[in-house]
């Protein structure tokens, strides 16, 4: 895969657009989760994530094509989402909680189209339940638990990821994972 | 708590995977002892399990095209660059019509006088002329002249490019074919590469 990558790079840097389709399809995914689980909303990770693939294109000729492209790709992905938590704006989204109300977002206002079987449902709240405690935890911790868990990245790209030394990131982890205990012990 | 301190940092060691098997044993055997620490230990890993469980999600199916649509425009070269690419057979083909259209029209534009060689054929400047009562054996060709027959020509006669007057008197046995527009001269090109094909299995068969 990485070689695949690495001769799609070197088209790329001849100036080949299509061949970066072919890299934004292979990432689409992964750099689109590392967003949605630090904003914790749809439409700006899909911003986000977006803005990251054309900055990583505009910048390819600064990529060391020696070094890991994903690495570099989550490094500019996490920039971009640390940036916008630090100075989020007052949008309204819809799943954005309205204030005051515990919980409920912009999406209960709209009439549902269809009722969710019993079971979905259930797992829908888990997984809303989980992602609203991992947005609680301080933006350090969460980008770091969100690298570790959510994309399984060893502890040295992420330190490579982050541009931090290996211990701080085990601080970090160690710290956001005993937050998540206490968050999530009794769910 | 009266655990040691280290008890907890031996756990983040160990799922961080970078516990050594020292270390590794005392935490067991206070796990086994301390229930206290064993749930501090099970609600850590209960976390990270659900943390991972949710990491599922799919990014919206048009993110490839609307980043594509917001990239820089690339230059034309490229797009010409990768067509060659992504047909070589066209590539190829276009190539060999090319070179094909090159070398019949510069074979075309070959100006050169010439004439087949036969001993009795007179030659003055670009006029060949089959004289009176003479009688030429084989295929005449006359590139870029006149020919005049005043006698007889025991073949095909082909003048590309020119004239050909025949005398009352004259007389061909074979074909005459005059060739003048690039199109018929064109035609009389493949003809003739697809006769001495032809030719040529014809020999070969009889030589079997």
């Amino acid at each position: 895969m990485e070689e695949i990558v690495k001769k799609r790079i070197k088209e790329v840097i001849k100036g080949d657009q299509n061949a970066y389709g072919e890299i934004v399809e292979l990432y689409k995914d992964k750099v689109f989760q590392l967003c949605y689980r630090m904003l914790g909303n749809r439409h700006e990770s899909e911003d986000i994530a977006q803005e990251a693939f054309i900055r990583a294109y505009v910048n390819i000729n600064s990529f060391n094509i020696n070094l890991k492209f994903s690495t570099w790709l989550y490094r500019i992905a996490t920039n971009l989402c640390i940036d916008r938590i630090r100075k989020k704006k007052p949008d309204y989204y819809l799943d954005a909680e309205v204030s005051g109300t515990d919980g409920l977002t912009m999406y209960s206002q709209i009439a549902a189209d269809t009722a969710l079987p019993e079971e979905e449902l259930q797992s829908l709240e888990l997984q809303e339940t989980i992602q609203k405690e991992i947005s609680k935890l301080p933006e350090k911790y969460r980008t770091a638990i969100v690298l570790r868990y959510i994309e399984e990245l060893s502890l040295n790209e992420i330190s490579e990821i982050l541009d931090l030394p290996l211990g701080t990131v085990k601080t970090r982890i160690h710290r956001g994972r005993e937050a998540l205990r206490q968050q999530l012990r009794y769910v | 708590m009266s655990c040691p301190a280290e008890i907890i940092e031996y756990m983040h060691e160990y799922l961080d995977e970078v516990i050594s098997a020292e270390n590794e044993k005392i935490l067991r055997e206070h796990l086994q002892t301390c229930k206290d620490c064993q749930t501090h230990f099970h609600e850590l890993k209960k976390a990270i399990a659900l943390v991972q469980s949710t990491s599922n999600i799919k990014a919206p199916p048009n993110l490839t095209a609307n980043v594509m649509a917001r990239l820089p425009k690339e230059k034309k070269k490229i797009g010409v660059q990768r067509w060659f690419r992504h047909h070589p057979l066209l590539t190829a083909a276009s190539l060999f019509f090319v070179l094909m259209v090159g070398s019949l029209f510069s074979a075309w534009n070959d100006h050169q006088f010439s004439v087949s060689k036969q001993p009795n054929l007179k030659v003055e400047n670009t006029t060949v002329i089959v004289p009176k009562g003479e009688v030429v054996k084989g295929d005449v060709v006359v590139k870029n002249g006149t020919l005049k027959i005043e006698g007889e020509i025991q073949g095909n006669v082909t003048v590309i490019n020119g004239d050909k007057y025949l005398a009352s008197a004259g007389h061909v046995t074979g074909e005459i074919t005059e060739v003048n527009e690039i199109y018929e001269w064109l035609w009389f090109q493949i003809k003739k590469t697809g006769k001495d094909l032809i030719n040529i299995f014809d020999e070969e068969n009889d030589k079997i």
